[in-house]
């Protein structure tokens, strides 16, 4: 199933989407899923489900953390699937975002077909542009699975034409000049990245990189389809460790406030 | 000795940093979509510069006026008796801060001056190209910032001391194993973030296009030198020719005058840590998993899941679970041979070549010095002694005195080192 069955619905709904990132195995595999859920039932409208990476170059100190610490309990690759499939499950659209070296290593053939049968969507790929992933492509076409590739403010318009025609789902829009982390502003470069992507393609554009409250969610959903938030669920896991039901009932009161956002644009 | 304008290198990569070819080869660019713009430009601006008589006639004057380059090919005679084997050594050693890779880094921040960006950032293990980078950067008034695990910071004070005194701000990196591959993480963070007015001085000869072919371009003059200097003083190349291999830049370096001149043997020395059977390590190429790390696909220690494993090794400077595409597809098409050496053996060739020539090497350095006069040895055994090997010197081992001082127990009387070439054979050939 892909991505953009949920988009079309918001789009129908009059508002933007509301796309939800954790890593798979933070806490643990089954804590994971469970935050997932949770988000699933307070409104994300799309799971992101992070693979956790040795060395990810594209990640703030936040998600580092989780992902870290998701490793040194032992999260393996066949973990994100078992994760996927849990999620996939409850209907909404699951997709993966992975550093490169995983899935090269797992075999991509391989991955794609069991990423499609545990119910994923497709594949978000940080440092894996389309002209550096002829493979990825044949697979995901063969498997029939969204590419989500990125866009970022300092791509040239024909970058952003090359990305956008390869893309399938959604194309990922990178609204600041950096790492993942949620920020107090919004960032001013995210519009114009967004007119500039809009201008070139059809397909739906979603804005990460620093949302963290419904306010930042409304103000980026007066111009994007989807509004992509990542660090500040990873933050709220990461606050409360030591008491995992609170730690749920805190995500489901973010999930609600970012899906009030994504409505009042 | 116009150097950096000689014949174009061969088995260079395509127009998209590919050795060997997209998709089966090594190289490439695996990298955020926010770099790919500063990478582009900085490929366009490596183009011109290298074309441009001016910008290599500075760059050279400025290896010669102030890091003391060319370096000298020094006859190792008292070496040569001992191994039987005519041993030369390019003189890397002497030049400004020590070593090599001063090349590279006036190289990368003379560009980046040309390119109107006021700061620089470097990742280093040991230190050494983070306080080359604070050289490069007092050279030319560019602001300085390096990435350094904190586990590096620890152990190689001095060499923060040295970067503090230059006038850079060092970064201690705390996460992942807080070593080498996590500063490269960190400074790729900070890069993502200030890349309109930054430039990343890479430390070798690995990373995304353009890094690998850029860095050798920087480096080159090492075997382009000592290749004239050798038939200027012998009337002849060399049998064979060696180097350590970390990321490989001072490899590369030597290595690319010779890969036409079939006739001359190509050995990289990789550390061998523990011994390769132990899985304590650092001889990426000889342990041969292909993958994507740091924005190329080349060999990689790894995991089952693709999971970047430590890396380990006496000396921080070869200490790196990846190595430079280029390497890896020298290997791959058998233009070079890549072997590993022990922490044990390196270190009994940083005595041997001590006490034979009253030269201290980098511990790096001594890897080759080890692997070459094995080679050398058997070599002379088939040929005769009338056999050359070239060996790159690629630093002084300064900063090696706290690892020799716990090694041998250094400072006490009764120590004895032995002056013995190591008896062991060399490792199978890959």
């Amino acid at each position: 199933m892909s991505v953009s069955i949920a988009f079309e619905k918001a789009r129908a709904d009059g508002r933007a989407a509301l796309v939800g990132y954790l890593p798979a195995g933070y806490p643990d595999v089954p804590g994971a899923i469970d935050g997932l859920l949770a988000m699933v039932d307070a409104g994300c409208d799309v799971i992101e489900i992070g693979l956790p990476y040795s060395d990810p170059v594209m990640d703030g100190p936040t998600i580092q953390a989780a992902a870290q610490a998701a490793l040194e309990r032992g999260v393996r690759t066949a973990d994100v699937l078992r994760t996927v499939e849990a999620v996939a499950a409850t209907g909404t659209p699951t997709v993966v975002m992975t550093y490169w070296n995983p899935i090269e290593k797992y075999g991509v053939g391989r991955f794609a077909a069991d990423l499609a049968n545990a119910g994923g969507a497709g594949l978000i790929t940080p440092d894996l542009t389309p002209d550096s992933g002829p493979d990825w492509i044949a697979a995901a076409d063969e498997h029939d699975l969204d590419k989500i590739f990125l866009v970022a403010p300092s791509s040239t318009d024909e970058r952003i034409a090359m990305t956008t025609a390869a893309c399938r789902g959604f194309v990922y829009a990178t609204a600041v000049m950096g790492v993942t982390g949620a920020r107090t502003t919004t960032s001013d470069l995210a519009g114009p990245l967004v007119a500039r992507t809009k201008a070139l393609t059809d397909l739906p554009v979603g804005v990460g990189l620093g949302v963290s409250n419904g306010d930042q969610a409304a103000e980026i959903a007066a111009y994007a389809d989807g509004v992509i938030v990542g660090s500040a669920f990873v933050r709220v896991l990461l606050d409360h460790a030591d008491d995992r039901a609170a730690g749920l009932r805190a995500l489901t009161a973010l999930t609600e406030d970012l899906a009030g956002g994504v409505r009042r644009a | 000795m116009t150097t950096h304008q000689a014949r174009p290198p061969s088995y260079d990569a395509d127009a998209q940093g590919w050795f060997g070819g997209a998709g089966t080869g090594f190289g490439g660019r695996f990298m955020p979509e926010a770099l790919v713009a500063a990478l582009d430009e900085l490929t366009v601006a490596w183009h011109e510069a290298m074309a441009d008589p001016e910008f290599v006639a500075e760059f050279e004057a400025i290896l010669r006026d102030y890091a003391g380059i060319p370096s000298p090919l020094y006859h190792a005679e008292r070496l040569s008796q001992k191994v039987g084997a005519r041993i030369l050594l390019k003189r890397e050693d002497l030049n400004h801060t020590g070593a090599h890779k001063i090349r590279n880094v006036l190289g990368q921040a003379l560009l980046t001056r040309r390119m109107g960006k006021t700061r620089v950032i470097a990742e280093t293990g040991a230190g050494q190209h983070g306080v080359a980078s604070a050289t490069a950067a007092a050279y030319f008034g560019l602001d300085c910032t390096v990435y350094m695990g904190s586990v590096d910071t620890k152990r190689q004070a001095l060499n923060v001391a040295r970067m503090h005194l230059l006038g850079a701000k060092v970064v201690p990196v705390d996460s992942g194993s807080a070593t080498l591959k996590d500063a490269i993480n960190e400074a790729l963070r900070d890069w993502v973030a200030s890349v309109d007015h930054t430039a990343y001085l890479f430390g070798t000869a690995a990373g995304p296009h353009p890094f690998p072919s850029m860095v050798r371009d920087f480096t080159r003059g090492i075997g382009d030198e000592a290749r004239a200097q050798c038939l200027e003083q012998y009337g002849a190349l060399p049998d064979a020719i060696a180097a350590c291999v970390g990321g490989g830049s001072n490899a590369i370096g030597l290595f690319t005058a010779f890969l036409d001149d079939e006739d001359v043997a190509i050995y990289g020395f990789e550390a061998g840590g523990d011994g390769f059977e132990t899985g304590r390590h650092a001889a990426t190429i000889h342990a041969g998993d292909r993958g994507v790390l740091h924005g190329a696909r080349t060999y990689v220690l790894q995991d089952e899941d693709g999971q970047t494993i430590e890396s380990h090794s006496i000396s921080a400077g070869l200490d790196y679970p990846g190595v430079g595409p280029q390497h890896a597809h020298l290997a791959a098409v058998g233009r070079a041979t890549y072997l590993p050496v022990t922490d044990d053996e390196a270190m009994q060739a940083l005595a041997l070549l001590s006490r034979t020539e009253g030269i201290i090497p980098a511990v790096e350095s001594a890897h080759a010095i080890a692997g070459a006069l094995k080679v050398a040895e058997q070599l002379a055994a088939e040929k005769g002694p009338e056999v050359t090997m070239l060996i790159n010197l690629s630093g002084r081992g300064d900063k090696d005195m706290e690892t020799a001082i716990e090694y041998f127990g250094l400072g006490h009387e009764d120590v004895v080192l032995s002056d013995q070439v190591t008896e062991e054979p060399v490792g199978d050939v890959r």
